[in-house]
């Protein structure tokens, strides 16, 4: 009885810790499987023409999307321009003023739902306030709604890295006499300087690779752009129109555009990953 | 005076200081807000004329300009609901391999590549789909539940490879990382003496995870699960590829459909005329509502635990 009793246990925890194991191999294959697709598919669109032609109406050979390249590059930095000042002031409230008041808690559970909030409703919003009073599409729009999407990401970042910084540090320089906005900038965002880099960094990678929220506000473009208050080419709505479209030589630069978008997003994160080693993770 | 602000300049530029980091953490609120009440806004039109019947009308039609979501919301409810069927499993296990199974010098990088996973952009998840998924489901899955168990409602449509279905299953791809990075931080949570207590009694892997890491961390968990709802139900690109973009109601996952983000951003910059438009903003701001609840229940719980979450 006993004995039969334990077997059973021993059976049970055996298929469990299988079928978990099953889990994680499952999605290590689908990782390969993905990132393998990718690489091998993209890695032979890719040419000197692919980073330095315009793109060609289909059925001609050649051309390249290296107007779309700019164009993400473009909307992705100033982006970051928008979004880095403001999310990094609202991060420093949080970590040394908003800690436990009630308008801190409010910012911060609202940052973190933003953080997974509909990216799609973000184009939306930014179409009706921009794109509908401007009257056309424009690159602002595009870099606008991505910094929309940044913003929260930034926001927690910046308070998790500012709140690393241990209390002595920030004692020591007030017990020189140093007034607070001093001991922010000389000393505590010194301190943490590297992780908020690459916490920046990291949301950086996140909203390159965004899609839905330049559907309606950058949209896209075939041509180079003059300014940024224009249609504005980009990799993600272009690799969106591409593969839904029905020529191969599309499909395939739509493959060469994934590529592209993938290595460099994972780069990033592998590389911010190194050097966060050792810090956050418990 | 005190001390430390020697100089008056020194005093008030600390106010300003604090002043001005309070401004920009009020940015978000308001923006928030604004949001909000830009789309409520400019849903009136629509609003005005269906009023709620926009909620469970199926007949969505530019051509007679009559508009319903309920297809769109069921598209979306139901591609969920299979993202989760299939994810919930499937991510608890990784979580529990990370967490408690692994050798030690599998932990890092397994984790490391879960991780990875979840930074791969959505939209290379939905051309994936297309492209890879697809043609599989068409050929030998799709075929395979439509013979053997097309009995039932949910099997009973012709098997074509993109459909409700598909995109629940890209979708589950999508979300399985993320829910099993999380998860596997609350599991690394519970306190090891209280799992060191039951290993004493004699407890085996399982039920240490069964009767003490689970109700440990169940808060956390459910915290994790309702936010990778909350991604599931607002993603775009995974979907839109797969989803086949029709609108007819039907119980069939193999039928083609369409989920609120698709309709968007297929429909979005097509739409003319005023109530056209405004039907898809008011969809927009259904979305926006649904995913407001299902994140704020996340953070709710997420935050109980008190403890930060993943990526």
């Amino acid at each position: 009885m006993l004995n039969s009793r334990a077997a059973r246990r021993q059976f049970t925890n055996q298929f469990i810790l299988i079928l978990s194991t099953l889990a994680a191999v499952l999605g290590i294959i689908m990782l390969v499987w993905i990132l393998g697709d990718v690489a091998w598919r993209g890695f032979s669109a890719m040419n000197w023409d692919f980073f330095t032609k315009l793109p060609v109406p289909p059925g001609e050979k050649g051309g390249g999307l290296a107007n779309a390249i700019v164009g993400t590059l473009l909307m992705t930095v100033t982006a970051a321009l928008m979004a880095v000042p403001i999310g990094v002031m609202a991060g420093t409230y949080l970590a040394e003023f908003g800690k436990h008041n009630l308008f801190g808690r409010m910012v911060r559970s609202l940052s973190d739902i933003l953080v997974s909030a509909p990216s799609i409703v973000v184009g939306v919003f930014v179409y009706l306030v921009m794109v509908k009073t401007m009257g056309h599409f424009s690159g602002w729009s595009g870099a606008v709604s991505l910094a929309i999407l940044m913003l929260p990401v930034v926001i927690r970042t910046t308070e998790e890295m500012l709140r690393l910084v241990p209390d002595e540090m920030r004692e020591a320089a007030l017990a020189l006499g140093a007034p607070y906005w001093k001991m922010m900038l000389q000393v505590v965002f010194r301190a943490a300087k590297n992780g908020m880099i690459t916490g920046i960094m990291l949301s950086v990678a996140r909203v390159a690779g965004e899609t839905a929220p330049l559907l309606f506000t950058a949209m896209n473009s075939p041509y180079w752009m003059e300014s940024m208050n224009e249609p504005m080419a980009n990799l993600t709505v272009t690799l969106f129109n591409y593969a839904m479209s029905p020529y191969a030589d599309w499909q395939q630069l739509a493959w060469g555009a994934a590529f592209l978008i993938t290595i460099s997003v994972l780069f990033v994160t592998i590389t911010t990953r190194l050097l966060l080693v050792g810090r956050s993770k418990h | 005076m005190p001390a430390a602000s020697t100089s008056k300049s020194g005093f008030s530029a600390d106010q300003l200081f604090r002043l001005l980091t309070s401004a920009f953490a009020a940015f978000i609120a308001v923006l928030f807000i604004v949001m909000l009440a830009v789309l409520w806004h400019q849903s009136q039109p629509s609003i005005d004329k269906f009023g709620f019947s926009f909620l469970i009308s199926s007949d969505w039609n530019p051509v007679t300009d009559q508009y319903g979501a309920l297809i769109a919301i069921i598209g979306t409810l139901l591609t969920t609901f299979v993202a989760m069927f299939i994810a919930l499993p499937v991510s608890l296990g990784i979580a529990l391999f990370l967490a408690e199974i692994a050798p030690y010098w599998m932990r890092g990088p397994v984790g490391t590549a879960i991780e990875l996973l979840a930074a791969i952009p959505s939209i290379v998840y939905g051309m994936w789909g297309l492209f890879v998924i697809v043609p599989i489901m068409a050929s030998s899955v799709e075929p395979w539940l439509y013979h053997h168990l097309g009995f039932l409602p949910l099997f009973s449509t012709p098997p074509i490879g993109i459909g409700i279905l598909t995109a629940g299953l890209v979708l589950a791809l999508m979300i399985i990382p993320f829910i099993a990075s999380i998860t596997r931080d609350v599991f690394l949570m519970c306190p090891q003496n209280l799992k060191e207590s039951a290993y004493g009694l004699g407890a085996t892997n399982w039920e240490v995870v069964k009767d003490v890491m689970i109700p440990y961390g169940i808060k956390g968990i459910a915290g994790a699960v309702f936010l990778g709802l909350g991604r599931a139900l607002g993603e775009t690109m995974a979907v839109t590829f797969v989803i086949g973009n029709a609108y007819h109601l039907s119980w069939s996952l193999l039928a083609p459909g369409n989920s609120i983000a698709s309709t968007l951003a297929n429909e979005f910059t097509e739409a003319d005329g005023e109530l056209y438009t405004s039907s898809l903003i008011e969809l927009g701001l259904v979305l926006f509502l649904i995913t407001f609840i299902v994140l704020s229940l996340a953070e709710i719980w997420l935050h109980s635990g008190n403890k930060k979450r993943g990526i």
